[in-house]
């Protein structure tokens, strides 16, 4: 019997995870895919937003502001790549720039410090690439950029070593009511074995699934739609193209697009916003990709198309009450939902993950964990070294000699790093999020059969066990002749 | 009379050729460049061949495979069963470029030989 | 800090021609630094043959060419460190470079040529719309699985792009037990030899279409279909020609790429047509000292080609060396014009260049019955007929020194496809 299970190892459910195992409870994550952070969580802007958006007084309102302050602590503490770039709404000719004040309005009344509206001429010193249309816009200096994956993996990895169990490639098919709890039916999508997993508390935090877990044991119906977002991402060449995140005024025509650096230094725009029936599908479309350039061309130009290295798409989960739903479901005495987690999931979850801490303190009245240690070591990059630290390292383990990823100039160090610190890589997506093997201008063509050479010694598996991200993704299938 | 469009394969300029024939027997060979292109044309059309490359096994080596070619040109229509033959075979590091690695492959006639060099681990 | 006469970066072909030349025009103090565990480079996993035709009068396979090199440049004693990473290069040619045995190296080099080669178009270069399931390769990388390591990456294949590298997969494939269903090319003619479609693809019955793309990938783990449609002229699919092909592998040939991310740090000017460095006569970049050739400089389509380049790389590059630095000299550009796309060199230097230099080329189109005509300013100096040029095949123009010399007054030269 757990004292909770939490349904998601994305950004919500790890945060979740990390902020309980500062309690004495036997907690678990119950993960459908073979890592954390393979949903919502993978693949969205990466921004840590200021707060400005979101309605006064609603969930998404307070959990992001108050996560946008937590962040600096955070980062610090589980090593994530995070920095306060600075957001910038920008308002073109054919706009009306009230819309700019209702947006500073929202922000001040939602607690967002610093907002400020820039003229023409102040932006440019600041962003010279601006559209000609663009003629004033709102500045939020707490706005910021984040790595998505190792902010969810830290959480995820700092839970793990603080005692929270993991059960990755394990799908929840169904959750019934108990006397002490919950009893939820789960299947090892791997070897394909059933069984029964008791709690006393169940967390929701299943991404676009979360309605379908709430209606399972509430009459209180969630209904979230998945709105997929699709993203074009380019080369480092073109990573500061623009230094702040570049937000466009909403209007009729839509939300508008962002174009943003990366706190790894590419560029990224995008995403659209399209509501798809099916939450599986995670596919770009022509039609997707060719209104990224056009829409991002309304408040930034030259954007170097040109040096596009990968596109995606995202869902993001949308419930239909446009908020967070975050609490116990009414009718369902310890079913704690985190559902409809859209953005600004990633700026809230060190919120949510406090947030909903505190609930469970409040059910179970724990003791706090003694042996609780808030830091987690990141993945060491031995760019930031100087020469002399280097050869030190190189000298102790040379495997940080030996470049894998020649894009990303990525050691075999860094990915043995990857695959044998807690929840480590087992797949080549699930190095690829935590060293960026693979993830630069090449995209895997050179290191993908190095790295499976890698997984195979180090795991050890075999290489017809390895896949690109999980069961039924395998790489090879047969050997030569004989398939 | 009968005429045959063919590209040579016999180095990249990749001629047009255009070979006239009367029942199976070649009266010309036209677009060739080069003497090669001729020989190429007239067997082409009468008895087609290749040469054939992949790869076996290599055991005890410093990597596992060894790429391989038949040491001359084959029939086209042989081509499966040369590979097919190779299959299942497994040769003893260290190899070097030329070595035999099959005698008379599939009955053709012709050696498979290593086209690469492996050193033993 | 360690010192080289000449540091080359990169012991591929180019490489290995170039430190051959360097060497037997008089410069003992080389280095050359290969970043994979053996000399040879991508030839190693090209294990088809058609290699050396120009240079060895024999066809062999890619790792019996590099072979070739590789003992020209032992039985020389010239030094090579193998899984050795070049990290940075700067304008003052130090190298910097990493391995497992001696960590980060600082080198210090009179001369550097770069000889990095290239790198494939990848499937988020092209912005293929669909999913991104395990099954999507480019051609290289599922060249060294089935060649290097004899791993089969798929059964049932489609390939996007019809570059040599795709074509010979296709026959590759086939031949160890796949299924190739068909090859789409975006252009209306192939990107790959003309040899390679009749011994790669009609030998096998595999169709070529031509002005064709994929515009949908389906499987979320592993591929299960691709549907490919006809582009019109303006390359965008044409809606209600789309033919959906079930697959569980969709192979990328789809253009090579100089790798010149050394380059820039050594700021070296890259030519945005060819995305390699713009060279003069003696392949030396704008950077004192640094020289190119093979795959970084442009893309060739034959490896022969690359040696003969590397050759006289390695030989400018010791002309330079011993004289010390690079002679101030006229510059005469040469203009690409008329479907020309660019020229390898860009500048040349009438008193300096050697006897006879070759200008290499490639055109934008197809062209029949077409010439290359060469002017000197507004004077036609030559006219060579040319049946078929393609854009997947290089074209070249010798320019003599001699005939240079008769116009000191000269102002550019133009090279362009005419009417034959």
């Amino acid at each position: 019997m757990y004292d909770v299970a939490i349904i998601g190892a994305g950004v919500a459910g790890s945060a979740v995870a990390r902020e309980l195992s500062r309690y004495q409870l036997k907690v678990c994550v119950i993960e459908r895919e073979e890592d954390v952070c393979c949903g919502t969580s993978k693949a969205n802007s990466a921004i840590i937003h200021a707060g400005f958006d979101a309605v006064p007084g609603s969930m998404k309102a307070k959990v992001n502001v108050e996560g946008n302050a937590m962040m600096d602590q955070i980062a610090e503490e589980l090593d994530v790549p995070f920095r306060r770039n600075g957001s910038v709404v920008v308002c073109t000719k054919d706009q009306d720039p009230a819309g700019l004040e209702v947006l500073m309005e929202r922000g001040r009344a939602n607690g967002v410090p610093g907002l400020q509206i820039l003229s023409r001429d102040e932006l440019l010193a600041k962003e010279p690439n601006l559209s000609d249309d663009v003629v004033c816009a709102l500045f939020a200096p707490t706005g910021g950029i984040v790595c998505p994956f190792h902010l969810t993996m830290g959480y995820a990895e700092n839970a793990c070593s603080n005692g929270v169990e993991f059960f990755l490639n394990t799908r929840v098919d169904a959750i019934a009511k108990t006397e002490a709890g919950y009893s939820l039916s789960v299947t090892h999508t791997d070897t394909k074995v059933s069984e029964e997993k008791e709690a006393k508390i169940v967390i929701n935090a299943a991404g676009v699934y979360a309605d379908v877990f709430n209606n399972m044991v509430s009459e209180r119906k969630l209904h979230i739609t998945a709105r997929k977002g699709e993203y074009m991402l380019l080369d480092k060449d073109a990573g500061k193209h623009v230094s702040s995140t570049i937000f466009q005024l909403p209007s009729k025509m839509g939300k508008g697009v962002l174009v943003t650096p990366t706190v790894h230094g590419n560029l990224l725009v995008g995403p659209t916003a399209v509501d798809v029936e099916n939450k599986e599908s995670v596919n770009t479309t022509q039609d997707g990709l060719d209104s990224l350039g056009r829409t991002a061309s309304l408040s930034v130009k030259n954007v170097p198309l040109r040096q596009v290295i990968t596109s995606f798409a995202g869902l993001r989960a949308h419930e239909d009450s446009d908020d967070f739903i975050i609490g116990e479901a009414p009718d369902a005495k310890g079913f704690i939902n985190v559902a409809g987690i859209e953005s600004p999931g990633l700026s809230s979850a060190p919120a949510i993950g406090v947030m909903v801490a505190d609930m469970v303190k409040e059910m179970l009245n724990p003791e706090v964990n003694p042996d609780f240690n808030p830091i987690r070591k990141g993945i060491l990059d031995p760019d930031t070294l100087s020469l002399e630290e280097r050869n030190e390292l190189i000298k102790k383990n040379p495997a940080y000699g030996n470049i894998i990823c020649r894009c990303e100039m990525v050691t075999e160090g860094e990915i043995l790093d990857a695959i044998h610190r807690p929840l480590g890589a087992r797949s080549l997506d699930g190095v690829k999020r935590r060293t960026r093997a693979g993830m630069g201008r090449c995209q895997a063509g050179f290191c993908s059969p190095r790295t499976m050479e890698i997984l195979e010694r180090e795991v050890p598996m075999s290489m017809f066990d390895i896949t690109k991200n999980g069961v039924g993704s395998n790489i090879v299938i047969g050997t030569n002749k004989e398939i | 009379m009968e005429t045959r469009e063919l590209t040579c394969i016999g180095c990249p300029l990749g001629c047009a050729l255009t070979v006239t024939m009367e029942g199976k027997e070649v009266k010309e060979v036209k677009g060739n460049t080069c003497v090669k292109g001729d020989i190429y044309a007239r067997k082409e059309v009468t008895n087609p061949t290749r040469i054939v490359t992949t790869t076996v096994k290599v055991s005890g080596g410093k990597v596992p495979m060894i790429n391989v070619k038949t040491q001359s040109d084959i029939p086209k229509d042989r081509i499966f069963d040369c590979v097919a033959a190779l299959k299942g075979l497994t040769i003893p590091a260290p190899v070097a470029i030329g070595d035999i690695v099959l005698e008379n492959v599939a009955g053709t006639g012709v050696n498979i030989v290593a086209a690469g060099n492996v050193e033993a681990a | 800090m360690k010192a080289y006469d000449l540091i080359i970066i990169g012991g591929g072909p180019a490489g290995l021609a170039a430190a051959v030349a360097a060497r037997d025009n008089g410069i003992d103090s080389i280095l050359i630094l290969e970043r994979d565990k053996d000399l040879g480079g991508i030839l190693n996993q090209c294990i088809h043959n058609g290699f050396g035709l120009h240079t060895f009068k024999e066809e062999l396979t890619g790792p019996e060419y590099a072979a070739r090199f590789i003992a020209q440049v032992k039985e020389r004693n010239i030094e090579y460190k193998l899984n050795t990473m070049v990290m940075d290069i700067s304008e003052d040619k130090v190298v910097t470079a990493m391995n497992r045995e001696e960590g980060m190296i600082l080198l210090q080099a009179k001369a550097v040529i770069l000889a990095m080669g290239c790198r494939e178009r990848s499937r988020g270069a092209l912005n293929i719309p669909g999913y991104r399931p395990a099954g999507i390769y480019s051609a290289g990388t599922a060249q060294r699985l089935v060649n290097m390591e004899g791993y089969m990456p798929g059964r049932e294949v489609v390939i996007l792009g019809s570059g040599d590298i795709g074509l010979i997969m296709a026959r590759r494939m086939t031949l160890e037990g796949a299924k190739v269903k068909v090859v789409a090319e975006l252009m209306p003619y192939s990107g790959g030899l003309k040899r390679n479609i009749v011994q790669c693809l009609n030998d096998f019955d595999i169709p070529l279409k031509l002005s064709h793309t994929v515009v949908d990938i389906e499987g979320k783990e592993r591929v299960e279909a691709v549907t490919i449609a006809e582009v019109g002229p303006d390359r965008h699919p044409i809606p209600g020609t789309e033919e959906r092909y079930t697959c569980d592998t969709l192979l990328l040939s789809c253009g090579l790429i100089p790798e010149n991310e050394l380059s820039k740090s050594a700021g070296v000017a890259l030519s945005p047509i060819t995305s390699g460095p713009i060279v003069n006569d003696s392949l030396e970049t704008n950077i004192d000292g640094i020289f190119a050739c093979g795959n970084v400089l442009h893309v060739h389509d034959l490896v022969d080609y690359v040696s003969q380049e590397a050759g006289a790389a390695g030989k400018n590059a010791a002309a330079y060396i011993l004289k010390g630095k690079t002679a101030e000299a006229k510059i005469v550009e040469i203009l690409p014009v008329g479907g020309v796309r660019y020229t390898v060199p860009k500048y040349i230097r009438p008193t300096e260049m050697e006897d006879t230099l070759t200008v290499r080329f490639r055109v934008g189109d197809v062209y029949k019955n077409c010439a290359i005509a060469t002017y000197f300013d507004d004077e036609l100096i030559s006219k060579r007929k040319r049946p078929v040029m393609a854009p997947g095949e290089m074209e070249q123009v010798i320019l003599l020194k001699k005939k240079l010399a008769e116009y000191p007054d000269l102002q550019h030269i133009t090279i362009k496809i005419e009417e034959a």
